[in-house]
């Protein structure tokens, strides 16, 4: 039970600071608020059942690729939006993903499909196996090459002469 | 076991990337665009948490370990070419970015 009431009071947090991310003006508020996103969904990822994954959530997303973001936002000294959004853009924006939410929300409410199945345990164990099984091990080596182009690639594009 | 009703924490998971596409067509300034792009990412994590949970199986979980690898991957090359930008243009405004515009 309780953790049901926990899971709403994470939804709760992980929409509204959302909203405030995607309506706040100064950048340097919407990452803040993306953080508290983070760190609510790595609840909502513990209380689904996979503690890895929530563990992993706050390290790489509220640690690593955060104080990335806030370090180039602290380093160029972003300012606030100056200029109102585009009117005809965001308004048909909204409604593409008004259409869109409701749309999937109504099928989803009518399947009756998801329901968890009881013999489930959340293993950090399990999931290591799979991912260092053979079936995974080639993607997960592939992994680092990405990883290493991605370190070369951001050296070069942020070198002064480019 | 947990009685968390899967169907809403999909919809969550929806509602995140919904808020994510409108932060797109919202902000102009090119940081919180990718921080908009990163809500989507994460919304797409949460329903393959979700699946896995309703299918019991470990592989969902494993593709959002792929899936943190390329977004944090995506957010250091991302926030280069940001700097490079800023370098050039003097600016964060998408509009003043349309080289390849014609």
């Amino acid at each position: 039970m309780i953790d049901v009431i926990l899971f709403y009071v994470f939804a709760a947090f992980t929409l509204v600071s959302a909203l405030v991310v995607a309506g706040q003006r100064n950048p340097t508020y919407s990452a803040f608020s993306l953080i508290v996103t983070f760190c609510s969904l790595s609840a909502i990822y513990g209380l689904l059942g996979s503690p890895f994954i929530a563990a992993l959530q706050v390290i790489v997303y509220a640690g690593a690729i955060m104080v990335l973001f806030l370090f180039v936002l602290m380093l160029l000294n972003v300012k606030e939006e100056s200029e109102a959004p585009r009117k005809a853009l965001a308004g048909a924006g909204g409604v593409l993903v008004l259409l869109f939410v409701v749309q999937v929300a109504s099928a989803l409410l009518k399947a009756d499909v998801f329901h968890a199945p009881p013999g489930y345990e959340a293993s950090t164990v399990g999931m290591a196996q799979l991912l260092f099984s053979s079936r995974f091990l080639y993607v997960f080596e592939a992994t680092s090459i990405l990883i290493l182009s991605a370190l070369v690639g951001a050296v070069v594009l942020a070198k002064k002469d480019l | 076991m947990t009685a968390i009703p899967l169907q809403h924490a999909l919809i969550l998971s929806l509602l995140l990337f919904g808020i994510g596409v409108l932060g797109v067509f919202l902000r102009r300034n090119v940081i919180t665009v990718f921080m908009c792009i990163e809500l989507m990412l994460n919304a797409v994590n949460l329903a393959f948490v979700t699946f896995s949970r309703a299918l019991g199986a470990f592989d969902g979980q494993i593709l959002v370990f792929f899936v943190m690898t390329v977004a944090a991957a995506e957010a250091a090359v991302g926030l280069a070419i940001v700097i490079a930008m800023q370098r050039h243009r003097d600016s964060l405004d998408l509009d003043s970015f349309n080289l390849l515009k014609w």
